[in-house]
């Protein structure tokens, strides 16, 4: 806190290439021009298009699994990266968005598809919610705050008046949705195609949104919320709806994930999901969408690494291959690609 | 006189941007020198290359010796005082603390307690604000406290930046002169950065000019104020 | 009303073992500007050493003074070796270093002391205090040695020159570097110092609730809560924190019907919130005011 006050009052020295007043993270934007972008994404979705088709079932549910953590991190890069909002309790988000399309389907008999719609809305007004309150939150004041929210959740969802509902600790099992239109695709194709057009529309509405003047004035508010305010940006309007919209990501993703994993518990649900958004958000680079990706492979993949390289230690390497990875991508993938597209550029 | 400052062809920037282009000057022991310029031209980044705040480039020689690419720290342990821009208070701490930590990388600890009397003596404000928040002083107060912080540390060179900056004109007048008078008789160097460049001229022996990251003018600060251009640019008149 | 007053002590004495933490958290954000998720694992490890060198024989006091030793020393280290090279790098990527730490310590204490609980002795033993059940010697003896460690503390930080250069580097690092403060072993020191003060907290905490390496996870939480709802910028408002804590969970589960057990956690969590809400700078942090 005392750094803060001092280096506002005094921002000119604060503000030297030493970096005391770090941002909470290096806003990374890899410039590479939007032609080259274009057929960067083309190619990728050609390969994504074509890979279950090469692919042994269980590893194209992984490849699910990725997006869907992909989605839940992107969500939470809108609020962190582009916001400056930061949040352990997006697992919550993320349960809610689980249990809605768990308590739709197998309670309700309702199908799949309208689960993520109604996932999203839900959660984006519990974020919106909560977000008022944190609103007067700052730095580790709001860390604390959602970390509160990620300790409740199991717990709640746990509790016996909603046990009807929510079946307690024992859960929801779901049935596996299959392919519509008679499509040759078994269930794992066919929910690896839905996640993945779920992912690119909600991609391409994130990027939409952070070249808007929305986005604009959320990270204006990132940068300097006194002078945003000032220039009469609804500080508070926008920060809650920022939070409200992260909530929706997380909510959608946690819907498509009930629904391929088949099967929500309390859990699943815990802070140790928050923590493994937060580390993915920040190896594939804060502020930098396509790096989602990189990061839910990261909370996918990583920890069975770990487990293969040594099952006693497993938790030290999977601690020194975060560490490795940190101390050669300061700023996660996204830094490590600016860096590779200056050097082709020849800066 | 033996040259105490010495920057020869100094460079400096912020990341990719190159700020200074090569910048030449000297101090005297005990002389006076000012670096005049519009907002924007330099300054505050040529005092913070001479303390390796910022990446540089060129020769900076102390006492004879290059500093350039040392820490901040080692520079202050060599005697350099930088009050920077915005004056750099402890603001949650007393002012007494502030003084303390002028003198804290000084071998000599025992003396810290009578130069800090000397102080008050300089200051009397200050011995009134005491034991009060550094962060609540006035801004001409917080300057004198900055000019006594700096002092504690006994430096060989002082480096100001902007010290008028945001005072009302009696307390500018007041602290130019405590500072004429600190030059004179504790014979203390002082490089002064200042836009508000006829005190500037008033106090220093030599003046330079810098625009846009290069020196355009130099000279003995009585020649300068004399120059036409630069009456009608900075002096106005 | 007796119950009360019952639950009030009870909270007090599992609040010492909070405020112990939260000494140790308030320490470390002191010097680093940021909470560190491996505090809780430090103070685990630290602790096994400390039960590692009883076990082979060295007398109790002997092994605490060997651990806290070794506690600054690693502390230091953990600084100059992990974060010094990446002292630049975003906040964010030292808290995901942070994390990367929480794992490895865990991983590491599990592998050489094994998960099974150990038991840890206490150098006050464990007789009932002034007659009452509900707090024993041992109890008594965390606070006074909480209360102790505060007063040295303070002591420190207000009449050492390195206590003022700890601070001056913490509060304003260019400014610290201007006057000739090594502000970067300031910051090793500070890791250090919590370290050692989260050694104590560990080796006083172990006779409570067992010794093994998942022993620390909820008690960082409430140590954390008791430092950020007394003011993260005040080590005395961190133990009256902590002590808070330890009442408030323990009402919630008493006078909470139905969800008060199941949810002590959260709800005291929940009070904290809204405490924040209020006084955004925690009960007794200095309230910041920003300018442009
Ligand atoms: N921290 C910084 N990062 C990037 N550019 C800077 C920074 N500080 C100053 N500059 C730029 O360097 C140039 C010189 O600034 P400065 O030395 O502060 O000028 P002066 O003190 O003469 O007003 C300006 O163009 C300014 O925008
Ligand atoms: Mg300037």
């Amino acid at each position: 806190m005392s750094t803060h006050e001092e280096t506002v009052v005094h921002h000119d020295i604060g503000e030297s290439p030493e970096g005391e007043n770090r941002p909470i993270a290096r806003p990374a934007g890899a410039n590479t021009s939007s032609g080259a972008r274009r057929i960067i994404f083309l190619v990728l979705l050609a390969i994504a298009l074509i890979l279950p088709a090469l692919l042994k079932n269980f590893v194209v549910f992984q490849l699910t699994q990725t997006m869907v953590y992909a989605i839940a991190i992107l969500g939470l890069n809108l609020l962190t990266g582009f916001n400056g909002q930061f949040s352990l309790g997006h697992s919550a988000f993320y349960a809610v968005g689980a249990y809605t399309a768990a308590i739709m389907m197998e309670h309700m008999g309702v199908g799949y598809v309208w689960t993520l719609p109604v996932a999203g809305v839900i959660c984006f007004i519990l974020g919106f919610l909560f977000g008022l309150p944190a609103l007067r939150l700052e730095g580790v004041y709001l860390a604390l705050a959602t970390f509160a929210l990620a300790a409740a959740t199991p717990q709640i969802l746990k509790l016996s008046p909603l046990e009807h509902w929510t079946g307690g600790v024992q859960g929801i099992v779901i049935t596996k949705p299959d392919a519509p239109f008679g499509l040759p695709l078994n269930q794992d194709q066919w929910l690896y195609y839905f996640t993945l057009i779920v992912g690119i529309i909600l991609y391409i509405c994130a990027t939409n949104l952070v070249t808007s003047r929305t986005g604009r004035a959320l990270m204006a508010i990132r940068d300097n919320p006194i002078a945003a305010r000032s220039m009469g940006v609804n500080t508070s309007l926008y920060k809650a709806s920022a939070f409200g919209l992260s909530a929706l990501y997380t909510g959608i993703a946690g819907a498509l994930g009930a629904i391929i994993v088949q099967f929500v518990a309390p859990d699943s649900f815990t802070l140790t999901l928050s923590i493994g958004f937060l580390v993915g958000l920040v190896v594939g680079g804060v502020g930098w969408l396509p790096g989602a990706l990189f990061g839910g492979a990261f909370l996918l993949f990583v920890p069975n690494i770990a487990e293969g390289v040594s099952k006693g230690l497993s938790g030290a390497v999977y601690g020194l291959l975060l560490i490795a990875i940190i101390y050669v991508m300061p700023s996660g993938l996204a830094g490590f690609v600016q860096a590779i597209v200056n050097k082709v550029r020849g800066k | 006189m033996t040259k105490l400052l010495e920057v020869k062809g100094l460079t400096a920037g912020y990341g990719q941007v190159r700020v200074l282009h090569g910048l030449d000057f000297s101090l005297d022991e005990g002389g006076v020198t000012t670096l005049l310029g519009a907002n924007g031209a330099g300054k505050t980044t040529t005092l913070r290359a001479i303390c390796g705040m910022v990446k540089a480039g060129g020769e900076i020689l102390f006492e004879g010796k290059n500093i350039l690419g040392k820490s901040t720290e080692d520079v202050a342990r060599l005697g350099v005082a930088h009050i920077p821009e915005g004056r750099g208070t402890f603001t949650r701490m007393t002012t007494e603390e502030n003084l303390l930590l002028g003198a804290i990388s000084r071998k000599d600890q025992k003396n810290v307690q009578k130069d800090i009397d000397k102080m008050y003596d300089h200051f009397p404000r200050l011995k009134q604000r005491r034991l009060q928040q550094a962060g609540t002083l006035s801004g001409g107060e917080q300057q004198m406290l900055a000019i006594a912080r700096a002092l504690m540390l006994r430096p060989r060179l002082m480096l100001l930046d902007e010290p008028s900056f945001g005072l009302a004109p009696l307390v500018v007048k007041e602290m130019f002169e405590i500072l004429t008078a600190l030059n004179k008789e504790e014979n203390a160097s002082m490089l002064i950065v200042e836009q508000n460049a006829a005190l500037a001229l008033g106090i220093a022996d030599d003046a330079y000019l810098l625009e846009t990251g290069s020196i355009v003018m130099s000279g003995p600060a009585k020649q300068i104020g004399a120059d036409e251009n630069v009456r009608r640019s900075y002096l106005g008149y | 009303m007796e119950l009360l007053f019952q639950q009030i002590l009870a909270g007090i004495s599992t609040g010492a073992i909070y405020a112990c933490m939260a000494l140790a958290v308030v320490m470390i954000y002191q010097a680093i500007d940021h909470l560190n998720f491996a505090q809780g694992e430090m103070a685990m490890f630290s602790t096994f050493i400390a039960w590692q060198l009883i076990e082979k024989g060295v007398p109790y006091w002997l092994a605490f003074l060997i651990t806290v030793v070794v506690s600054f020393i690693g502390g230091v280290a953990i600084e100059r070796i992990v974060f010094k090279p990446i002292e630049h790098a975003p906040v964010l990527s030292h808290v995901v270093i942070f994390i990367a730490l929480y794992s490895v310590i865990n991983s590491m204490a599990g592998f050489i002391w094994d998960f099974t609980v150990k038991s840890f002795p206490s150098p006050f033993g464990s007789s009932p205090l002034f007659g009452s059940t509900l707090i024993s010697s041992h109890q008594g003896g965390m606070v006074a040695v909480t209360l102790g460690l505060l007063l040295l503390l303070y002591l420190f930080f207000s009449y050492t020159s390195v206590g003022l250069a700890m601070r001056a580097a913490a509060a304003n690092p260019a400014s610290a570097r201007l006057v000739g403060i090594r502000v970067s072993w300031m910051t090793a020191l500070g890791w250090g110092m919590a370290a050692a003060i989260g050694s104590i907290a560990g080796m006083l905490i172990a006779p409570v609730v067992f010794l093994e390496p998942n022993m620390m996870i909820s008690i960082l939480l409430y140590g954390f809560a008791g430092a950020v709802l007394g003011g993260l910028t005040s080590p005395g408002g961190a133990v009256l924190g902590g002590f808070a804590v330890g009442v408030i969970e323990n009402l919630a589960g008493t006078y909470i019907p139905v969800i008060g057990a199941e949810l002590k956690l959260p709800i005291a969590l929940v009070v904290i919130v809204v405490v924040l809400v209020f006084k955004p700078a925690g009960l007794f942090g200095r309230v910041v005011v920003s300018r442009v």
